[in-house]
């Protein structure tokens, strides 16, 4: 994936925050700690765990139906994103091979329940990250910590990074045109043009921010970014909380997955 | 490289994001008492400016695959380590929400491992003596070098830290750290190179420029690593694929190939040092105390290690199994339903 497909990504996912639907509507300090709770839940199962795991997935894709995000785009970033966790993972079924179970004549070691369940954990946990900012939007996190009490400095500078974010992201594709366009082969990739390319964007940068200083002193800025939408909490808001939390306690601590699975088993018999 | 979500337990995620709240809280609090507004504008532009940088590849010399600007290194120098933390971790922030790199638990991490390290510790104790007074490209050289050098390979380190800790993965603390270490030593190589070049181009051209601006010092650079990446999964496989040979050959295989690569034994190993201490309060702080997790007999052996693996019944892993096929489809008919349901309405 090279990084102008990960430009188009932020686009993207900066105007799916824009629908509005139920859950777009949520605050997003809700949304925020319900997320991270959802985080944490998932996080604690042991590393054998795998079965217990899957009801979760409830939670996403809850907030992708009702949220109106496109589920292809999603699994399509989940796919291409950066391979460490997966990698790492994968030595488990080499390195752990006690066999635990046989299922339909295959042996299954323990290495392969622990990766089973770095990768299920993976995906839970990416898709509930991009799935918060699809149904969010950027800025709208940004406030929700400064209102859970992050720096206002932090927030304020996360704000204005994300507004030029796309300004010099435009600006660095111009450069790359005109690079690749003037080099014929491997002529003008290396280091020592490149060096010189980012230093000219960076003094770019630092003459584009001198103006944003000046342009929003003129319009009364004293080093905090207020927004102008009220943002109160509903009933709808501590009944979605509410919901999430004992959703996920529920599926913590009963073992849901495997006790269907029992009763399936019986069933048949 | 990113840690992940997926490697970490509740404790490990939750005590690095203590320690990075800690330090961006006091970072902040320096900040307003030191800098003028103008320096919010100016972080916010320079940490789009990585994103964009970062878009912008070179080949590296004699292996023909490409890199791009990691950033921490260089933050550090130009916008002093107060600064700097807060721009690393906006950078880190917008990759966890839209790149999913990592992710938002690990994100507590990641900051202290691409910003801490950088801003608080080799800038002032590296970084800073190394160049001196000194204006000299040489002397940028050699200190952003060691120091791009030295935050890597503390950041790596602390990837193994972190994911040995939280005792998701099977791989040993030695084979890890020998192949975390050697790639981020290239990595901080180019890191190092391309920073002090950038700082002495500004420099040249704008002299006056890294004067107002203080300190100096660059961001978190990060290869792309499509080559490497390749002979380090061959290389997972083959190793794998060894250990397990050895682990199905030897009576018990397993323990002997640790030993051999650690040092010392899997069991000793967690009942010194760190380990026992972390692993008390994570038992502490756990929702469950890892309940089917207890090892299934105490009707081990006497005298032989304790199976790490808890025994568990195949009756109680299929039903998980058919369960878990059955809460999937079903998860994925409500879905279908939902989504359907309000196609229906507009």
């Amino acid at each position: 994936m090279t990084f102008s497909d990960h430009y188009f990504d932020i686009d993207r996912l900066d105007r799916l925050s824009r629908k509005e639907t139920f859950v777009h509507r949520l605050d997003p300090r809700v949304k925020t700690i319900a997320t991270m709770l959802f985080l944490i839940t998932v996080i604690s199962f042991p590393k054998y765990e795998v079965a217990a795991l899957v009801p979760f997935f409830l939670f996403p894709v809850l907030m992708l139906t009702l949220g109106d995000i496109p589920a292809g785009f999603i699994a399509g970033k989940i796919l291409l994103v950066s391979p460490f966790a997966i990698l790492i993972g994968l030595f488990n079924p080499f390195l752990d091979t006690r066999i635990v179970a046989v299922v339909a004549g295959l042996p299954v070691s323990a290495g392969i329940l622990s990766f089973l369940s770095i990768l299920l954990k993976f995906v839970l946990t990416i898709s509930a990250a991009l799935l918060l900012i699809a149904t969010t939007s950027f800025p709208g996190v940004c406030h929700a910590l400064r209102q859970l009490g992050f720096p206002a400095i932090f927030v304020s500078q996360l704000l204005l990074l994300y507004r030029y974010l796309f300004v010099l992201l435009e600006e660095a594709m111009r450069i790359v045109r005109a690079r690749d366009m003037r080099s014929s082969g491997a002529r003008g990739a290396g280091v020592r043009v490149f060096v010189r390319l980012v230093g000219v964007l960076f003094l770019r940068a630092v003459d584009r921010a001198e103006r944003i200083y000046h342009a929003m002193l003129s319009r009364g800025f004293q080093g905090d970014l207020p927004t102008l939408r009220p943002s109160r909490v509903t009933a709808v808001d501590l009944a979605f909380l509410a919901a999430t939390i004992a959703f996920l306690a529920g599926f913590r601590f009963s073992q849901v997955a495997e006790g269907i699975g029992r009763s399936a088993q019986e069933l048949l018999r | 490289m990113h840690m992940a979500d997926a490697l970490l337990s509740p404790a490990v995620g939750t005590t690095l994001w203590a320690g990075t709240a800690a330090v961006t809280s006091y970072a902040s609090k320096k900040l307003k008492r030191e800098i003028d507004d103008r320096t919010i504008p100016l972080m916010g532009v320079l940490g789009a400016f990585i994103f964009a940088a970062q878009m912008i590849n070179f080949t590296i010399p004699g292996t023909g695959s490409s890199g791009h600007l990691g950033g921490g290194m260089i933050l550090a120098i130009i916008l002093g380590p107060h600064a700097a933390i807060l721009v690393i971790a906006s950078v880190l922030t917008v990759q966890a929400l839209f790149f999913a790199d990592g992710g938002l638990l690990a994100l507590g991490c990641n900051i202290w491992n691409l910003g801490f390290y950088p801003c608080y510790l080799v800038y002032p104790l590296l970084y800073k003596p190394l160049v001196g007074n000194s204006q000299k490209p040489g002397r940028i050289l050699v200190a952003s070098l060691v120091s791009a050098v030295t935050a890597l390979q503390l950041g790596a380190f602390s990837v193994v830290l972190e994911t040995l800790l939280s005792g998701k993965s099977e791989l040993p603390f030695g084979a890890f750290l020998l192949l975390m270490q050697p790639i981020h030593l290239a990595i901080g190589i180019i890191e190092g190179l391309v920073t002090a070049g950038i700082i002495n181009y500004v420099r040249s051209a704008r002299p006056e420029l890294l004067e107002t601006m203080a300190a100096l010092r660059p961001l978190d650079a990060s290869i792309s690593l499509k080559k490497i990446m390749a002979t380090f999964i061959v290389l997972a496989v083959i190793t794998g694929g060894a250990l397990s040979w050895f682990a199905s050959t030897h009576p018990d295989g397993l323990e002997w190939s640790i030993e051999k690569v650690t040092g010392k034994g899997e069991l000793p190993e967690q009942e010194n040092g760190i380990a026992p201490v972390l692993k008390g309060i994570q038992e502490k702080t756990a929702f469950l105390p890892d309940y089917g997790f207890k090892p299934a007999g105490n009707d081990a052996k006497e005298g032989e290690a304790p199976p790490v693996w808890p025994g568990i019944e195949a009756g109680t892993s299929v039903a998980g199994l058919i369960g878990a096929v059955i809460v999937l489809g079903m998860i994925v008919l409500i879905g279908m339903g939902i989504r359907s349901f309000r196609r229906g309405c507009t």
